[in-house]
């Protein structure tokens, strides 16, 4: 068998932290081979390099039998080495064809490739039409752009990194047939994920990072899913359960909610409706970019609502601030982290004051109590097992993980009746997303009620009870799980009936 | 080659050694200065008036702290403002507000006496400060006007408004004419703390006011809410913060102190109102709120450095007959190397060989 590429011994370090600790990595011709960690595990920092954008400390690599060391990304290109980002570099205002012009290595823009754009729409299923200007198309629609200006370049291995995070169900399916047949006709292709369900069914290898270091290389169908969560987090995980499940009266419920967004490009709530009962954990699926923002935004109480659309234990609460519907024992997790759940050049201990319900202790009149706040931030590193020396170092300084579980923690300290969160495990690595899960799932049980909007279908899945769709600013009835409900989610999730 | 390197954790020795470092550089940048401009003067005598002779003279000690306490009241409240990214760069207007009104108050109760004299002074400079700034608050939150032109444009009229005044209803009925108002009255003057010199009472409510700052931004809600509307507006409306009123309020702190400071100047060294009442202490303070880093502390010193830097230079101006531009040179290279050297809180230098 021969080797498209192969990484032997990579090292590279930023200051006291080695990103990459002699990392070895072989593609075969005409593979999909995942590369899996968490965040943090050197995944980046080792397709930088092999992209030629970063250059490692030591090691050396070999592009098709010759020694290979790229000192940019134009020279990875030229030997064949393409490159989907996991955030797409688009002009909204452009044609796909100019988009795809554009990004070519020496290519006048006055060159017409409508043909050849088409040819490789019919040849790989990949749906574009080249005069239609981007910022009209969807994410899965840009996805395809970039697929397509990647294949101009004839690769012999293509990197895509976290490519269905932001896609449908169906998209996704459609994107694995697409890669399969790449793969067949001779372009390998280094598939960077966390999701190990895709990883399991399209890949023929997979290399394992964790810390920086190779865990190891195996073939992926050999080891279920949580052997190779297991591997990628290097400790055993917990399994998911709801211990009871004791849905009470209802607590919070939307009616008709109505809101036009402020922003051009934001997104138009239409009258949604919605109940939580005391107990249950509450789902709402959907793409990003269909309302979650808008929505979160009304829920937290960051904008005012009309009378009588938000109702909290028959209280209407429209028109109250976040910090007033704290004292009523409702409880928000935005899914910014920096920035916006937390002051990111602030400490743990000043973060702790952003939700601060006067029953806290926290603040006496607004005088703040900082040996109260002290203990209440450590309480949170302890229960939740947030990795930090201190409560003093600022929050910019913790991990994803470890910041969200510190988030997650603040306000379930607090026992919420009710908790709204937003992408409850984004950008977190394995062993934390599984913590959170827990501590939400352990939650629900004692009593209170949730409700989750993610992205994270998977997630949805695990945790709810109760199943919504949000898609154009729309949500949907709940779902009946029981016949064909994943279907019926999808359907939804591209803005079609049920 | 010299490279930065991001810090993990910021250094704690460095928040302390940085500005020790950027007043040696400023010292030495000044040394470097002087044996280029000076002919036939010692290097050694004018550094001596300069930097040590303020601190040590019996006169030029409590002028030093004279002109300390406008800077230190204007720097705390701007400070305030500075942390909620409210940016009032014309609290030199607000001043001259202040001492008006001050002033105005003090001429209406020509020669009566009354120990509520000062106070009611104080307070309608405190609240002229307060109107004057709150235009550009209105504006702001109205109109999403910029609050940096506002407030700057508004320091101009500010100083014809008072050129105003004097030529009109405040203007010394038995001054011929000339551009000033009467000189106050006893009652209407501040206490001098420090017999024989011009050092008054503000100085002392100055140092009171840095300590109340300091409680206010350690230990008060409200000094949170200007941190992380500062710092992450979007965290402040998370976190249930009126971003209205963080406006408002940084700009009736920092208009009403310095109102204070400008009523402070005229019933202090000035004795009346006249044209020369603006001495740039609104656009200095500034400069002090950021040589401390907008901590109240912090302020209390470079409040004193500063005025070491007018004091030093002006007598070196008289001594030596060098250009008044030296207070300036000396001012823009202090703030210069502190903000320079401020990185070194957050980086370190590494010097690394070139590689093969």
């Amino acid at each position: 068998m021969n080797y498209q590429l192969e990484v032997s011994s990579i090292t590279k370090s930023y200051g006291d932290l080695k990103a990459n600790d002699n990392v070895s990595l072989k593609i075969k011709d005409s593979s999909i081979h995942a590369l899996l960690g968490e965040n943090g595990a050197g995944k980046s920092t080792l397709v930088k390099i092999i992209y030629g954008s970063l250059m490692p400390d030591s090691g050396e690599m070999k592009w098709g039998g010759n020694s290979y060391s790229p000192k940019n990304p134009f020279e990875a290109r030229e030997n064949g080495i393409a490159m989907v980002f996991q955030h797409f570099s688009l002009f909204e205002s452009l044609t796909v064809e100019e988009n795809i012009i554009l990004g070519l290595d020496g290519v006048g823009l006055k060159q017409n490739f409508t043909d050849e754009i088409l040819k490789y729409s019919k040849q790989y299923g990949l749906d574009v039409n080249p005069q239609q200007v981007v910022g009209d198309l969807s994410v899965g629609a840009r996805q395809r752009v970039e697929i397509i200006r990647c294949l101009l370049q004839n690769p012999k291995l293509l990197i895509m990194d976290e490519p269905t995070s932001v896609l449908t169900p169906q998209e996704v399916s459609d994107l694995f047939v697409t890669l399969k047949k790449l793969a067949d006709d001779g372009c390998s292709i280094l598939y960077i994920s966390h999701k190990l369900e895709e990883v399991r069914e399209i890949c023929s290898e997979a290399t394992i990072l964790r810390g920086g270091q190779l865990v190891q290389s195996c073939v992926p169908q050999e080891h279920s899913q949580k052997e190779l969560a297991e591997m990628m987090i290097g400790k055993k995980l917990t399994e998911l359960a709801r211990s009871k499940i004791d849905i009470g009266s209802e607590i919070f419920s939307i009616n008709n909610l109505i809101q036009e967004s402020d922003d051009l490009y934001g997104v138009d709530l239409e009258s949604i409706n919605l109940t939580i009962r005391q107990g249950s954990i509450v789902g709402i699926a959907g793409v990003a970019g269909n309302g979650q923002d808008e929505l979160m935004e009304l829920l937290i109480g960051e904008k005012s609502s009309a009378d009588g659309v938000l109702k909290f234990n028959e209280q209407d609460v429209g028109s109250l601030g976040s910090h007033e519907r704290r004292q009523l024992s409702m409880f928000f997790i935005p899914e910014e982290r920096l920035g916006h759940g937390a002051v990111p050049d602030m400490t743990l201990d000043e973060n702790m004051l952003l939700s601060r319900p006067d029953s806290s202790g926290m603040t006496k009149s607004e005088v703040i109590d900082w040996s109260s706040v002290a203990s209440f931030s450590k309480k949170v590193i302890d229960d939740f097992n947030v990795q930090t020396p201190s409560s003093k170092m600022l929050a910019k300084s913790l991990s994803g993980g470890n910041l969200q579980k510190f988030m997650v923690g603040r306000e379930l300290i607090r026992n919420p009746e009710l908790l709204i969160v937003s992408q409850p495990t984004w950008g977190v690595d394995a062993g934390s997303a599984n913590n959170i899960h827990q501590s939400l799932i352990s939650l629900a049980d004692n009593g209170s009620a949730i409700l989750i909007i993610s992205q994270d279908l998977d997630e949805i899945l695990s945790l709810c009870e109760q199943i919504h769709v949000l898609s154009e600013g729309k949500l949907s009835e709940a779902v009946d799980m029981k016949n064909n409900g994943l279907e019926k989610i999808s359907q939804l999730m591209v803005g079609g009936e049920s | 080659m010299i490279k930065l390197i991001p810090r993990v954790e910021n250094s704690k020795a460095m928040i302390l050694l940085s500005p020790l470092l950027a007043l040696t550089l400023t010292a030495l940048s000044a040394l470097i200065i002087f044996i280029f401009i000076l002919d036939d003067i010692k290097v050694s005598s004018v550094f001596f008036t300069l930097f040590v002779l303020p601190l040590t003279d019996s006169y030029l000690f409590p002028e030093l702290l004279v002109k300390a306490a406008p800077l230190m009241i204007i720097g705390l409240g701007l400070s305030i403002g500075f942390r909620a990214g409210i940016w009032n760069i014309g609290a030199e207007g607000q001043y001259v507000i202040g001492g008006i009104a001050g002033g105005a108050v003090g001429l209406y109760f020509y020669n009566v006496e009354g120990f509520w004299l000062l106070p009611l002074m104080a307070l309608a400079a405190i609240i002229g400060g307060m109107l004057y700034a709150s235009i550009a608050a209105f504006l702001k939150i109205r109109y999403q006007v910029n609050e940096i032109l506002v407030t700057l444009m508004l320091t101009y009229v500010a100083v014809l408004f008072l050129s105003a005044m004097l030529q009109g209803p405040l203007r010394n009925p038995a001054g011929f004419n000339f551009p000033e108002s009467r000189i106050f009255h006893d009652s209407a003057m501040l206490p001098i703390i420090w017999g024989g010199t011009r050092l008054h009472v503000g100085f002392i409510i100055a140092i009171i006011i840095s300590f109340v700052a300091w409680f206010g931004i350690k230990k008060h809600m409200f000094g949170m809410q200007i941190k992380i509307s500062g710092s992450a507006p979007r965290a402040a409306k998370f976190a249930g913060f009126n971003d209205n009123k963080t406006v408002l309020y940084s700009l009736l702190i920092s208009g009403g102190l310095a109102g204070l400071a400008g009523f402070f100047e005229a019933s202090g060294p000035a004795g009346q109102l006249t044209p020369g009442l603006p001495q740039f202490y609104g656009f200095t303070a500034i400069i002090v709120a950021f040589l401390a880093r907008l901590h109240p502390i912090g302020i209390l010193f470079s409040s004193l450095l500063i005025a070491l830097s007018y004091v030093g230079g002006e007598e070196v101006q008289i001594e030596y007959n060098l250009p008044s531009s030296i207070t300036q040179i000396f001012q823009g290279m202090l703030l210069f190397y502190f903000l320079a050297c401020d990185i070194l809180i957050k980086y370190k230098v590494v010097l690394n060989k070139t590689k093969n």
